[in-house]
């Protein structure tokens, strides 16, 4: 308890990114990703000059880059995927060290490698510069239904608390000489998942009487007015609309 | 005429839905400004009847009325204004993503907005030494730091009566003396539901004694931690190395 994984992703910064409004910065970033997801696979200098831009910003927000490279690994069991559609893949070959590879396999490969990587980037970037509640109150504004975000925002809260009573019942259970190396063993796994759900509720239950207790009537009290000025939004949206550029351009002079 | 007192509880019975049977007739009052200790075993009725005292419970029979309002379901709102409970565990108190924000649920259900709501996130966290956490998210602090923000979560209401249910339970020795120089700090009408005899006695210049859901004794702290019998009567003990005869004075 105490360290809190919720908010790991986070590296604390007064750059003009780290004080953009979080409605903004998500709309931005979803836009983004949008005119990246557009481009002709073609262009791979279109790719380029995003990978830049982003780097661009990282060095804005004060993001150490090898930080921001070791958090791409998150999409490395995705990209296994990618390394198999040169192998499989139809039509036309070209040898590669000896292996014939699909041309349209490669293609298809860079395609997913690319695209999928500049939008890991962006969400990293964007996950490194907006801590978690701020990011939800962004969502709210944009209209998410309050539901989903209370949810989320809940889930955030007792992900800790639930994660270190897991943490405690495993304990109990090596403690008591479990040593779980068959199948048939799982049976006492199965029973504390049982039991982690009961807990689980009834914490909901003493949350939502604690919640009733001040005075709770069905919605969340809206405390902050988070609302941009034009002048945050025309900045925010400055980005994905140069991204929407470089995709347009990338369609014009297509080969 | 006098004002009311802080809490009423006339003759209340209640027993829950599946038959059991919690409370048998429980009448005590609290005068304004009194801190009050709830003692008695597990079982006791002791959660059932803080349960009566802002309505989540209400009783089969009898009344409950704090400053004089009448506990019923027409004006629960400003009850639970009024009963702040701060529960035994702070993280089903502490449900919001900053410090801040969850000192400021109650009074911003209660409608307040703005610089007023401001000033009274600000005053309740620095009346429990919390100011400089505000933004922090709960889970990143101590469990003696969460139990604080947990009162000053109901302080921000401004209730006319602080009910705490075992505030002293997991606190290391330090945690539970701060906490314990907070409340006595407080002026304010306090009920304390616990086990722990000598907080009770330290915080507490008046207890009840509470078994089979009824109150079974009612005087100065010192005496009935005193008396064994009655200790022994209603399964409270003092712990190891207390000498009851040094307590009468």
């Amino acid at each position: 308890m105490g360290t809190g994984h919720t908010h790991r992703l986070y590296l604390p910064g007064t750059s003009p990114l780290h004080r953009a409004r979080p409605q903004c910065k998500v709309a931005a970033s979803l836009l983004f990703i949008l005119a990246v997801v557009a481009t002709p696979r073609e262009a791979v200098w279109a790719f380029g000059v995003y990978a830049l831009g982003l780097a661009a910003l990282a060095r804005v927000a004060g993001l150490p880059l090898p930080t921001l490279a070791r958090r791409l690994a998150l999409e490395l069991p995705f990209l296994l995927f990618a390394v198999f559609l040169p192998l499989v893949g139809q039509g036309e070959r070209v040898e590669v060290l000896g292996v014939a590879l699909s041309t349209e396999g490669l293609w298809a490969a860079w395609n997913i490698v690319a695209k999928g990587t500049l939008g890991v980037a962006t969400s990293v970037i964007l996950a490194a510069t907006t801590p978690v509640p701020e990011l939800l109150r962004g969502l709210e504004r944009l209209r998410l239904p309050a539901a989903f975000t209370t949810v989320a925002a809940f889930m955030v809260r007792y992900a800790d608390v639930i994660v270190d009573e897991v943490r405690r019942m495993r304990i109990a259970r090596i403690s008591r000489g479990y040593d779980p190396r068959w199948i048939w063993q799982a049976r006492a796994v199965a029973a504390s998942a049982g039991t982690l759900f009961i807990r689980s509720y009834e914490r909901g239950e003493r949350v939502y009487l604690a919640m009733v207790s001040r005075g709770y009537s069905g919605a969340m009290p809206v405390l902050q007015d988070l609302a941009a000025t034009r002048g945050q939004w025309l900045a925010a949206l400055a980005v994905p609309a140069a991204a929407a550029l470089v995709a347009a351009s990338a369609w014009v002079v297509r080969p | 005429m006098s004002p009311p007192p802080a809490l009423e509880v006339e003759g209340v019975a209640f027993a829950y839905p599946d038959g059991q049977q919690a409370l048998y007739g429980v009448s005590l009052r609290i005068e304004r400004g009194e801190r009050v200790a709830l003692l008695g075993p597990n079982g006791a009725g002791k959660t059932s009847l803080v349960l009566q005292l802002n309505g989540v419970l209400l009783p089969g029979a009898g009344r409950v009325a704090v400053a004089g309002l009448p506990v019923a379901a027409e004006h629960l709102k400003e009850i639970r204004r009024r009963v702040g409970i701060v529960f035994q565990d702070p993280d089903d108190q502490l449900f919001m993503p900053t410090v801040a924000e969850d000192v400021a649920f109650g009074p911003a259900n209660l409608g307040l907005r703005g610089p007023e709501l401001e000033t009274r996130v600000k005053g309740a966290l620095a009346a429990v030494g919390m100011e400089g956490h505000a933004d922090r998210p709960p889970h990143h602090l101590s469990f003696g730091q969460r139990r604080r923000v947990a009162v000053a979560t109901v302080l921000a209401m401004e209730p006319e009566i602080l009910v705490l249910d075992e505030p002293s339970s997991n606190m290391d020795p330090a945690s539970r003396r701060e906490l314990a120089e907070i409340l006595g700090g407080l002026d304010i009408t306090i009920l304390m539901v616990t086990h722990d005899l000598p907080y009770a006695l330290q915080l507490c210049p008046r207890a009840l004694v509470m078994n089979g859901g009824a109150i079974a004794a009612d005087g100065p702290t010192a005496e009935l931690l005193a008396d064994g019998d009655l200790l022994a009567a209603n399964r409270l003990e003092l712990p190891f190395g207390f000498d009851s005869a040094a307590l009468r004075r």
